[in-house]
């Protein structure tokens, strides 16, 4: 029997594979088409404080190889979320531990949705891919500098294990990694969307109402795979990685390039076993390839 | 909810476009309320294809019916399906009609939005008439399916090929007439183009009268996990595969 515990900065994980924030709601919407015994975290859908109404429809594109959203993070608010959906969450699906995916319009937002969900999830997730509405708009996750602040002030506002969600979109990533490094983050979760583009030749207009979106699905694995490998050599930090996983064997890259966990997101639309079939693979590769421990495949890229 | 690995055991061309898919599931067709949804993954699409969302036309002996029209790449890889086939098919998903009505079911459909209410047909105990619209007569989909179920039909086309000339408001508005006189009660049902479905639901906040609205939004997961298929209701953004796709008149924001 191969090991396939995890500890990723603190969060234990009876299994290596979790769930994307925004692809498996609040965790309860798959009830029925997902095996939760094989899941070792979800991540649930982005909060802020408020409810948010998020983008005018359409708000996605079906693109050769993944699928392009622009959903705009739409979601109830922190309140709603502790009162209703994670009681509802915990009656139904039992032990299996909630990484809470949060994101904020200020630094100030961050660490009050941090604060709010203290003691009440296993884990927190910051998204960084949100624009910084005080700060004219710019993402906080595309300046170093910015990232630290925010990273910061919610490493002070709760001790639950601290995971900062880096954008793929810069031209390298060692300055954000170092920066979470150094504001305390306990892991890095690597990758969200990468900014894309669909349009309409027939009435010549962007297929999303918002114009753009993001990219997500089998098409960006590479991209993650090779961001994952340059965040591992350049920092200490577990990864949990994302980004285009459909079976055991993207997953195993993924471990091989240096992330101490997974998760599943685009692919569970089309094939809600995807998680199930990811860790049943991961554990014969494992057994097969003579890793006793899961644990030992992080890293284990031969060169 | 489930998702399964089912059978073909019919796949029928009927013309125009149209196909009878019929599939084995004695837990979904037990299950099924009429206006409820299934989320086919399309067997011959790569693995990163979404699935296709489709009404239920029928749901009963332990098989379950879609009514489709081929209209993009997917339908079109579906049209390769053969029978003994295997689909993988979640459902049933989303909140369908009620199957209760006070007074007459007055049923309005155009084009595959006459699938959800086969079943409804089927499953409600009152009197009911189908109101079927199209641009010509072969536009008007599975009359003899409605028939067999003794269901009253009368039907409109654009061209006067078939029923009365014009669009299925006309026939629709005469019989709401004569209900009226009569002091009798009925309630509206309705799937199809978003023009009829906001005509009907006009017509039942007009009148009074329960509107039960079918809408159609492109999805993604079909379980409520993603936020892609919004619909403006007096709630905010509601999620028309989990709070809908039957929506209440008075709650719709066009
Ligand atoms: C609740 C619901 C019930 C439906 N019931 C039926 C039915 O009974 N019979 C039937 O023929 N069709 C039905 N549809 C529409 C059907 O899902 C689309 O025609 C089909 O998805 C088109 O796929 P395609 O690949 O052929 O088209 P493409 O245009 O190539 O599709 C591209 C993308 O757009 C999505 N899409 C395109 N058109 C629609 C649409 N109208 N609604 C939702 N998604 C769409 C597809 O899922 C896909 O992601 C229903 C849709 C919904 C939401
Ligand atoms: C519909 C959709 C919604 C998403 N919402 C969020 C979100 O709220 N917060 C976040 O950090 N990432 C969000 N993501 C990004 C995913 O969590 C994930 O990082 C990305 O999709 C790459 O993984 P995948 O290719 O397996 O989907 C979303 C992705 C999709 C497709
Ligand atoms: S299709 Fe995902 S929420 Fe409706």
């Amino acid at each position: 029997m191969v090991d396939m515990n995890v500890n990723l900065g603190g969060l234990k994980m009876a299994s290596p594979v979790a769930t994307a924030s925004g692809t498996f709601g609040y965790g309860i919407e798959y009830i029925g088409a997902v095996d939760y015994s094989k899941l070792g975290a979800i991540t649930a859908k982005g909060l802020r404080v408020e409810a948010w109404p998020g983008n005018p429809s359409p708000r996605h594109a079906e693109v050769p190889g993944g699928l392009v959203n622009a959903i705009g993070l739409q979601g109830t608010g922190v309140a709603h979320y502790l009162k209703i959906t994670l009681p509802f969450f915990r009656s139904k699906t039992g032990k299996i531990p909630v990484i809470a995916n949060i994101w904020g319009g200020s630094v100030e937002e961050y660490a009050e949705v941090a604060r709010m969900l203290d003691d009440k999830v296993e884990a927190i997730e910051m998204n960084v891919s949100c624009p910084n509405v005080k700060a004219g708009g710019h993402t906080f996750g595309q300046d170093p500098k910015i990232l630290s602040e925010v990273v910061s002030a919610v490493r002070a506002a709760t001790k639950l294990p601290l995971f900062v969600k880096l954008a793929p979109n810069v031209p390298s990533i060692v300055p954000y990694v170092k920066a979470c490094e150094d504001s305390g983050a306990d892991a890095l979760s690597l990758i969200n969307t990468i900014p894309a583009m669909v349009i309409d030749v027939e009435t010549r207009k962007p297929v999303l109402a918002n114009s753009t979106g993001g990219l997500s699905g089998r098409a960006v694995h590479p991209v993650a795979v090779k961001l994952v490998y340059d965040a591992h050599r350049a920092t200490k930090l577990p990864i949990l990685a994302m980004g285009g996983i459909y079976s055991a064997k993207d997953a195993v890259e993924f471990f091989l390039a240096g992330a101490s966990a997974v998760a599943v997101g685009t692919a569970t639309f089309t094939n809600p076993e995807a998680v199930s079939n990811v860790y049943d693979g991961l554990a014969a590769y494992c057994e097969k390839h003579g890793f006793q421990s899961i644990r030992d495949l992080t890293g284990a890229l031969e060169s | 909810m489930i998702a399964q690995n089912c059978r073909t055991i019919e796949h029928n061309d009927i013309g125009g476009g149209y196909r009878y898919l019929v599939f084995e599931s004695p837990e979904m067709a037990t299950a099924m309320i009429p206006g409820q949804f299934v989320h086919i993954r399309v067997p011959a699409l790569e693995e990163s294809a979404l699935r296709r969302p489709f009404s239920v036309f029928d749901a009963a002996d332990g098989l379950v019916t879609v009514l489709y029209k081929t209209v993009g790449r997917g339908t079109a890889a579906l049209n390769g399906v053969k029978v003994g086939d295997t689909v993988n098919v979640m459902g049933p998903l989303g909140h369908g009609f009620p199957v209760k009505c006070e007074g007459t079911a007055l049923l309005v459909g155009g084009g595959y939005g006459v699938a959800p209410l086969h079943l409804l047909a089927r499953r409600l105990a009152t009197p009911k008439i189908l109101f079927i619209g199209g641009r010509t007569k072969d536009d008007l989909l599975a009359l003899d399916r409605f028939k067999k179920l003794g269901v009253e039909i009368r039907a409109a086309t654009n061209d006067g090929s078939f029923g009365e000339k014009g669009f299925v408001t006309i026939p629709l508005d005469a019989a709401i007439a004569e209900l009226k006189t009569k002091g009798e009660k009925f309630a509206l049902f309705t799937c199809g183009p978003d023009g009829l479905l906001k005509a009907v639901a006009d017509r039942a906040i007009a009148n009074g009268v329960p509107g039960h609205i079918s809408m159609d939004r492109h999805m993604i997961c079909g379980v409520g996990a993603c936020y892609a298929c919004i619909q403006k209701t007096v709630r905010g953004n509601s999620r028309c595969c989990i709070e809908g796709p039957v929506f209440r008149s008075e709650d719709l924001v066009w």
